[in-house]
């Protein structure tokens, strides 16, 4: 983990603290702009944002914004990092971070809650500057504090800002300089004493004190500010209109993020074809000119694919989270997500899973809960994504063309549903004993806070949306791009011989992928398959809609371009024949390769984006293998149980 | 026929029995430490004033309402808090 090149100029580092909706992240985006950068917490899958403030003066400060917490009492590994960072153990984190100057950020609506963690924090005795965010929203909700007392009270300095407009940050400068400068006694890591009787006594304690406190620093007091919040959550969290809405909510988003991503994405899958096939053209033709074509540029390019639904999901994300609908999607979905174990928060994720797995790894970082969340992330990618559908597509042209079941219902249509709800059922399935067995957590905890909606900031969405797209295109794809060479690698080599006779199916065949497909064969052939869907099944690794092309190239369909091709692979598949002269591609085996693709974990993309959210390999590689044997079982048994049963 | 699905409602009774628009007073919050404590530290104290405002269309969780926010828990903690009507 590099540490901002500007970190060593700055002499001063500010952490901004406070609980979770207090307004940190609108502050910490005010203070540095874009100027930060999201490292992981080593071992564990907490973030640590970083940025760079520049002062009037222009001089540095470098700024953490620190996970939101409710209390130093933590009772997750997010506010444990903060809870640590402040009291000043921190160093068991790297980057240790040794906050210089402590910003706690509260909700100047909600005071009496946000002070209970602020006048911890100051008790700690480090130097503390109170921001008193959503100034402008207590104002108008006709919430009169009196600033100056309540500085006094508190014995550091407040400070109102409104971080959208930017309103008070210079007062906040000049009062972090202030205190900085000011020395103090040495802090002494404070302990906090675990027994509990005597944190309840110390709780209640201060409960009191902030309430004889706000009676003074309170000119006025009403909520007039929740009735809005309230007027919106009778329609929204109603019984009936507010699943209603969320299923409209959901739609729409993943409506979008089919639609309007098709484009971009087929702009980019376009453009590296023809990047590729200009390479071809123009290089004399040899290794380098495949690795290039093939390996190179076909990875890159299956790296920016992703990048208009990663953009476009995280835009929708951050606009739920930051109007506060997040929380009411979690609140509505609650007792149903409880039935398999996990909470509200894992709704969204899954739900997105259906368009592509990756981004929804990624949004499942609203789940604070880390085995919940490892849950949800192991259990994603059951849900069919939009890359399987080349691949039912395929299938059922190939093997049950122009069939009906009933007479009147497409057998196609049905099956895709069968294979929608096998994906869905066997995640609750898995989902279930994974929390019964190795992410079985102690009874957990579902308290959340449900914040008052506001109209999203357009700096902090698009704070957030072009954060998460660096940090895939950073994180993931050095394995992608290594992945998609490395398959390059097995289709390619050795070489045969021949040079320009050697037509690219031969080629395909003598190859270490083509070897290992036939070398699989025995293993496979109980699932119906034989070397070529096993030379399709290493490839597709790659993305699954590539056993597509590659069963195109194995049957040696002619490299018209892609429409007719698919069109002229059905044929041929459907007259493929086995040695035994039966025909190869039977309804059975057509449903016994539909299964596996939606029980095998055939994505490096998914695994990459799951190596950088659970910051190790294990969850991937554990991933992967109880998938491939899902798979393998769950088109075993359809394959013979269809033989037993009387199908071919 | 709304009323039917609480039971009925005694001056002093749990969080989760409490009827959605009347406002309580939290007398206590018992149960295993770390959830009392957490909940304590949102605010839950004796003596904070409190309300019911939904529950969820399966009708948990509930959303309540206290010192100026609003909260969803599961009835199952809601049960750890015993409260007295208000008024």
């Amino acid at each position: 983990m590099s540490a901002l090149p500007s970190q060593s100029l700055s002499t001063l580092t500010v952490a901004i603290a406070g609980n979770p909706n207090a307004g940190k992240t609108s502050l910490f985006n005010a203070l540095t702009g874009l100027r930060q950068k999201i490292a992981n917490y080593p071992g564990v899958t907490v973030e640590a944002t970083r940025g760079v403030w520049y002062l009037d003066d222009g001089s540095p400060v470098a700024v953490v914004d620190l996970p939101g917490l409710y209390s130093l009492n933590a009772t997750s590994i997010d506010e444990q990092i903060a809870c640590d960072t402040l009291v000043g153990s921190g160093e068991r984190f790297e980057p240790s971070i040794s906050p210089d100057v402590i910003i706690v950020a509260i909700d100047a609506t909600n005071l009496s809650r946000n002070l209970y963690l602020a006048t911890q924090v100051i008790e700690l005795g480090r130097p503390t500057v109170v921001a008193l965010t959503m100034f402008d929203l207590a104002l108008r909700n006709g919430i009169e504090i009196n600033v100056p007392s309540l500085a006094e009270a508190l014995g550091v300095p407040v400070v109102p800002v409104v971080a959208r407009r930017l309103i008070g940050i210079d007062a906040l400068a000049s009062a972090v300089k202030k205190i900085a400068e000011q020395t103090r006694a040495s802090v002494s890591a404070t302990r906090i004493d675990d027994a509990l009787t005597i944190r309840k006594h110390e709780l209640l304690d201060r409960y009191q004190r902030i309430d004889t406190l706000l009676s003074r620093v309170l000119t006025q007091k009403n909520s007039e500010g929740l009735s809005r919040t309230e007027r919106i959550d009778a329609v929204l969290t109603h019984r009936i209109f507010g699943p209603l809405i969320l299923i409209a909510v959901v739609l729409f988003v993943f409506q979008m993020i089919f639609s309007w991503a098709n484009l971009p994405m087929n702009l980019i899958d376009g453009g590296f074809s023809s990047l590729g096939r200009f390479v071809r053209t123009t290089l004399p033709p040899g290794v380098f000119t495949d690795l290039l074509a093939d390996g190179v540029i076909a990875g890159v390019g299956g790296v920016l694919v992703f990048l208009p639904q990663i953009l476009l999901l995280f835009l929708f994300i951050a606009i739920l989270e930051e109007s506060g609908y997040m929380a009411r999607a979690a609140f509505l979905m609650d007792r149903l997500m409880r039935s398999v174990g996990l909470d509200g928060k894992a709704f969204l994720p899954l739900v997105m899973s259906f368009a592509c797995a990756v981004p929804a790894v990624m949004a499942t970082r609203t789940i604070q809960s880390t085995k919940d969340r490892i849950t949800t992330i192991m259990i994603a990618p059951f849900m069919s994504c939009s890359a399987r559908l080349p691949v039912y597509t395929l299938m059922i042209a190939s093997c049950f063309a122009n069939q009906k079941t009933f007479g009147f219902i497409s057998t196609g249509a049905l099956i895709i549903l069968t294979m929608y709800l096998l994906g869905i059922s066997t995640a609750v399935g898995v989902a279930w004993l994974l929390k019964h067995s190795i992410l079985k957590a102690p009874s957990t905890l579902f308290v959340m806070e449900l914040p008052v909606y506001r109209i999203p900031s357009v700096s902090n969405v698009f704070h957030t949306m072009l954060s998460r797209a660096g940090l895939f295109i950073k994180r993931a794809s050095t394995v992608i791009l290594a992945a998609s060479i490395l398959l390059w690698a097995l289709a390619a080599f050795p070489r045969s011989t021949g040079s320009s006779s050697v037509t690219a199916s031969e080629q395909v065949k003598n190859s270490y992928a083509g070897r290992a497909g036939r070398l699989m064969e025995p293993f496979i052939a109980p699932l119906g398959f034989d070397w070529r869907i096993g030379i399709g099944l290493i490839s597709s690794f790659a993305a699954r809609e590539t056993i597509v092309s590659t069963l195109s190239v194995v049957y040696n369909v002619g490299e018209e371009d892609e429409s007719q091709r698919s069109g002229s692979l059905v044929r041929v598949m459907t007259d493929a024949k086995r040695s035994d002269g039966s025909p190869m591609w039977t309804p059975l085996v057509g449903l016994s390769l539909m299964v596996f693709f939606v029980l095998a974990c055939q994505c490096m993309s998914t695994l990459a984006v799951v190596r950088r959210e659970t910051n190790s390999w294990r969850w991937p590689l554990f991933m992967v293998s109880y998938m491939l044997v899902l798979a393998y079982v769950g088109s075993l048994i359809t394959f013979q149980g269809g033989r037993l049963l009387g199908f071919n | 026929m709304k009323k039917s699905k609480y039971p009925p409602y005694r001056a002093h009774s749990t969080l989760s029995a409490l009827p959605p628009g009347r406002w309580a007073t939290v007398l206590t919050v018992v149960g295993p430490g770390f959830i009392a404590l957490r909940l304590m530290e949102m605010g839950l104290v004796p003596g904070a004033s409190i309300s019911v405002v939904r529950s969820a269309p399966l009708g948990d969780p509930i959303q309540i309402k206290l010192r100026d926010y609003h909260l969803a828990l599961r009835r199952t903690e809601a049960e750890l808090i015993n409260v007295a009507l208000a008024d």
